[in-house]
């Protein structure tokens, strides 16, 4: 147990090591970006003084170096500075719209897991039956259209033609618990059909995997059931490629939503950085990149973590 | 009018198409908005408005960076939430008319050189400030300055001087007369905001004195708003509340315009627009107003200093094609000026340019610029459908023997490394409701914004005199002149005006007569519309 708290602590440091790496590699990419914040905010009626005053009013005069060593002293403090757009404070324009992006996330984890998971174990009890051929089918067919189409079709069948759920997912921080839910299905059955494939094959193939393996044979002289052997021997064991996978996943059902956002219309993350990057407001650009990498480190620490637990030989790498 | 009853039958009974009622229409006479009306359901028009009711607008437009301060408001989403939230000194009305709003009246005086104007008594702030000359002063003054990022700097600019003369007449003097004046106070920058002691206004807050007060403010997401009961004329609007929803994706707005989650959605996809016409839950509110596609050549730049290559590119473009494939026949054809249905003195005896190739050609040998090539720079950031256009117009110079290059330029700062910076390209203007604004904001010698670098003496003299001119008659004979300087010798085409195309469910109830000045009813859809149930 003391060796698991010890590779956590290592990790969290290595974790923290990356996030640095990545703020200097973003603030790079996005010095990087042409066009002018000024230029962008007034689009076509900017002019030579107004752009000027502009520039000087919200500090781009300064030296990059110098932007950035601010820029890094502040998010330490948890300080993301203001919104260049619109002069907001980041972490109140952030705060709620993270929010929103985390529980599309956890609705539609909530869903896609269990759901992929359960099918990935019955692909492989049922193994080359027409279940699993179905199965097969389906979720690569899913997973093969781009997701605006899946989510033009849903709203098609959900909305337009059956009335059942609104097309807009147009929640506010007010929005009670249940009227929120209803709002997001669409969009979380949407990411749902996008993620559910490469979960269920991996589980399928994790398992599969294992059948081979001279202790499942064991067990079958033992007489055990198929799904006994499946769910008490086989699966203990196929945990850890399949924590990474939904690990990878759920990172992305964070950080890759912003067409289904365009499409529902949901305040999330991603249209804040879409909007961001097309007004050059780089704060706000850079803010949630950051976000967006903590994001993937702390998930793949998790996976981590738990692929190590359930298998305690990693604890000794030799 | 038995003739039109007999078109608006035929369109109904499916005999006649859209596009075949506008033309026809159009043989008519009708004006710009007529086609608009006929289209709609006449009971709609009709029914009595309803009070009460919540009317929520789906737009294209909004973004996370938008701000509440009204120097900042650069689209359609904020500009119309800022017609709820504020009272302007004056309002154009749904038929273009000068009418007053927070300014009962006002006179000029020394060749339209200084104004007074009487301010109304008893408008009541949101924040139960009583408004005087001094609020109107400090709310002018934000947009004023060496500082300003206010799109109404120009207009500002212009001022002297201002003087309260007591609480409620406001003496504006301006540097050099200009008839104008109460016409441009309308912008929708201009709003009246409270002053605090030191004779600032909190732009930011949000606070006005218009008929409804700004309830919720989430930028790019939605803006709510709901009625302001201690408003001077509460009576005259018809909504409780009203919210702006932002939906970028056109296809989305379609949507849920269909599933009846909005309202009213703006910007419709005229690709689509004939299938969405299909539906009987919703129709299609059309508006011809003064938004047109631009092609600026750079008159500092060879081969574009000769008139005669202007001339030959201008007599190179198929206007009416032009129109059908990049809006699906959704506007008008443009005259090379700027001017359109929506200004007051638009020039109809001006002979509409057509498609000539030969005369492109004489005008080309004219200038010894036979063979000639030139690179029109082109991105969908321009305007939808600009990179379509660019290919269209290549294939229509070529029968006169122009060889365009297309230039396909990167959307992202199209605006600010394209225009202005390449010699020959596609550009946009939402139009400005006067003659005046929409020369002096591209076509001056001295404008900031003169993408084409052009000069003319006479179009220079002429729009000073016209300024100060206060007989409309010779305003309007001066205003003319200008139209065919520009359409002659300027430095732009304009090929096309896109009409404003709005849906609304079977839920929204509409006045006869839709302005056609700005998008969504002069963007004051909230004020002038109303819930039928």
């Amino acid at each position: 147990m003391l060796s698991i708290l010890r590779l956590t602590l290592q990790r969290l440091g290595l974790g923290v090591l990356v996030l640095f790496v990545v703020s200097l590699i973003i603030f790079l990419g996005v010095e990087l970006l042409p066009g002018d914040l000024c230029q962008a905010i007034q689009g076509q009626s900017a002019t030579e003084s107004t752009v000027a005053a502009c520039r000087k009013d919200l500090g781009l005069d300064q030296s990059a170096p110098t932007r950035y060593v601010h820029w890094l002293q502040g998010i330490v403090k948890g300080d993301f500075g203001k919104s260049l757009a619109n002069g907001r404070q980041i972490s109140e324009l952030i705060s709620v719209r993270l929010q929103n992006t985390f529980f599309l996330a956890i609705v539609a984890a909530v869903i896609a897991v269990p759901l992929s998971l359960t099918l990935g174990i019955l692909a492989a009890l049922y193994r080359n039956s027409w279940f699993d051929r179905t199965i097969n089918v389906f979720t690569l067919s899913s997973i093969s259209f781009p997701e605006f189409f899946v989510a033009y079709i849903l709203i098609l069948v959900f909305s337009v033609k059956l009335g059942w759920f609104p097309s807009l997912s147009d929640v506010s921080p007010d929005t009670p618990f249940f009227e929120r839910l209803y709002k997001v299905f669409l969009p979380a059955l949407t990411l749902t059909l996008v993620v559910m494939a490469h979960m269920m094959r991996m589980t399928r193939a994790a398992i599969i995997n294992l059948m081979a393996s001279p202790y499942i044979e064991m067990a079958k002289f033992k007489g055990l059931s198929r799904g006994r052997i499946i769910l008490h021997h086989a699966l203990p064991n196929a945990w850890a490629p399949i924590v990474n996978v939904v690990a990878l996943n759920l990172a992305y059902l964070i950080v890759g939503v912003v067409i289904v956002e365009v499409v529902f219309v949901y305040p999330g993350l991603g249209q804040l950085i879409v909007d961001s990057v097309q007004k050059r407001d780089i704060p706000v650009v850079q803010a949630c990149s950051i976000i967006f990498a903590a994001t993937y480190v702390v998930l793949n620490l998790t996976a981590d973590i738990l692929s190590i637990a359930t298998n305690p030989r990693l604890l000794h790498p030799r | 009018m038995t003739d039109l009853k007999q078109l608006d039958l035929e369109l109904r009974a499916g005999r006649l198409s859209r596009r075949d009622f506008l033309k026809a229409a159009a043989l008519f006479g009708l004006s710009a908005a007529a086609p608009s009306v006929l289209l709609g359901n006449p009971a709609y028009a009709a029914a009595e408005p309803k009070k009460g009711g919540h009317l929520k607008i789906g737009t294209g437009h909004g973004s996370t960076s938008d701000s509440l301060d009204p120097a900042s408001y650069e689209n359609n989403c904020m500009q119309s939430a800022g017609k709820t939230i504020h009272n302007y000194l004056t309002q154009v009305d749904a038929k273009g008319q000068l009418g007053s709003e927070l300014a009962e009246t006002w006179e000029a005086a020394d060749g339209a050189k200084k104004w007074t104007f009487k301010l109304r008594s008893g408008v009541e702030f949101h924040n139960g400030q009583k408004m005087t000359a001094k609020d109107v002063i400090a709310s002018l003054k934000h947009h004023a300055g060496k500082d300003s990022k206010s799109g109404a700097k120009v207009i500002v600019d212009a001022i002297a001087d201002m003087q309260a003369d007591g609480d409620n007449t406001l003496v504006i003097t301006l540097k050099e007369g200009n008839a104008d004046l109460p016409y441009q106070l309308s912008d929708f920058h201009l709003a009246i905001m409270p002053a605090d002691a030191d004779g600032k206004v909190d732009a930011k807050a949000g606070v006005g004195c218009g008929y409804y007060k700004l309830k919720k403010f989430d930028p790019g997401v939605k803006t709510t708003v709901e009625k302001f009961p201690n408003h001077w004329n509460a009576g005259a609007v018809h909504l409780d509340s009203a919210d702006f929803i932002t939906i970028a994706d056109v296809t989305a707005r379609t949507n849920a315009l269909t599933t009846g989650e909005i309202d009213v959605a703006d910007r419709l996809d005229v690709k689509t627009l004939n299938l969405l016409a299909r539906n009987k839950n919703v129709r299609v509110i059309e508006t011809s107003g003064n938004a047109h596609y631009s092609m600026p050549m750079r008159c500092d730049t060879d081969p574009f200093k000769n008139n005669d290559v202007r001339l030959a590119l201008k007599y190179a473009v198929d206007r009416p094609a032009m129109l059908e494939t990049v809006l699906r026949g959704h506007g008008y054809i443009g005259n090379d000026h700027p001017i359109g249905r929506a200004n007051r003195y638009l020039d109809k005896n001006l002979a509409q340019r057509a498609y000539d190739p030969e005369k492109a050609k004489f005008h080309l040998k004219k200038a010894g610029a036979e063979g000639l090539k030139v690179q029109l720079s082109t991105s969908d950031a321009a305007f939808a459908g600009a990179v379509d256009a660019a290919v269209l117009y290549k294939e229509q110079a070529a029968k006169a023997g122009i060889d365009v290059e297309i230039v396909r330029e990167p959307s992202d700062g199209y605006w600010a490394n394209v225009w202005m910076k390449k010699p020959f390209c596609f550009c946009y203007w939402g139009g400005r409701p006067t003659e005046d604004w929409a020369f002096s904001t591209a076509y001056a010698a001295d404008a900031e914004w003169n993408d084409t670098a052009w000069k003319n003496e006479k179009f220079n003299q002429l729009l000073l005199q016209a300024r100060s001119e206060l007989d409309e008659a010779k305003r309007a004979a001066m205003y003319a002149e200008m139209q065919a300087i520009l359409n002659d010798d300027g430095g732009t085409i304009i090929p096309i005006f896109n009409n404003y195309l709005t849906g609304v469910t079977d839920k929204v109830g509409t006045p006869e007569v839709i302005a056609n000045d700005w998008d969504l009813d002069g963007q004051r859809a909230v004020l002038r519309w109303w819930k039928t149930a």
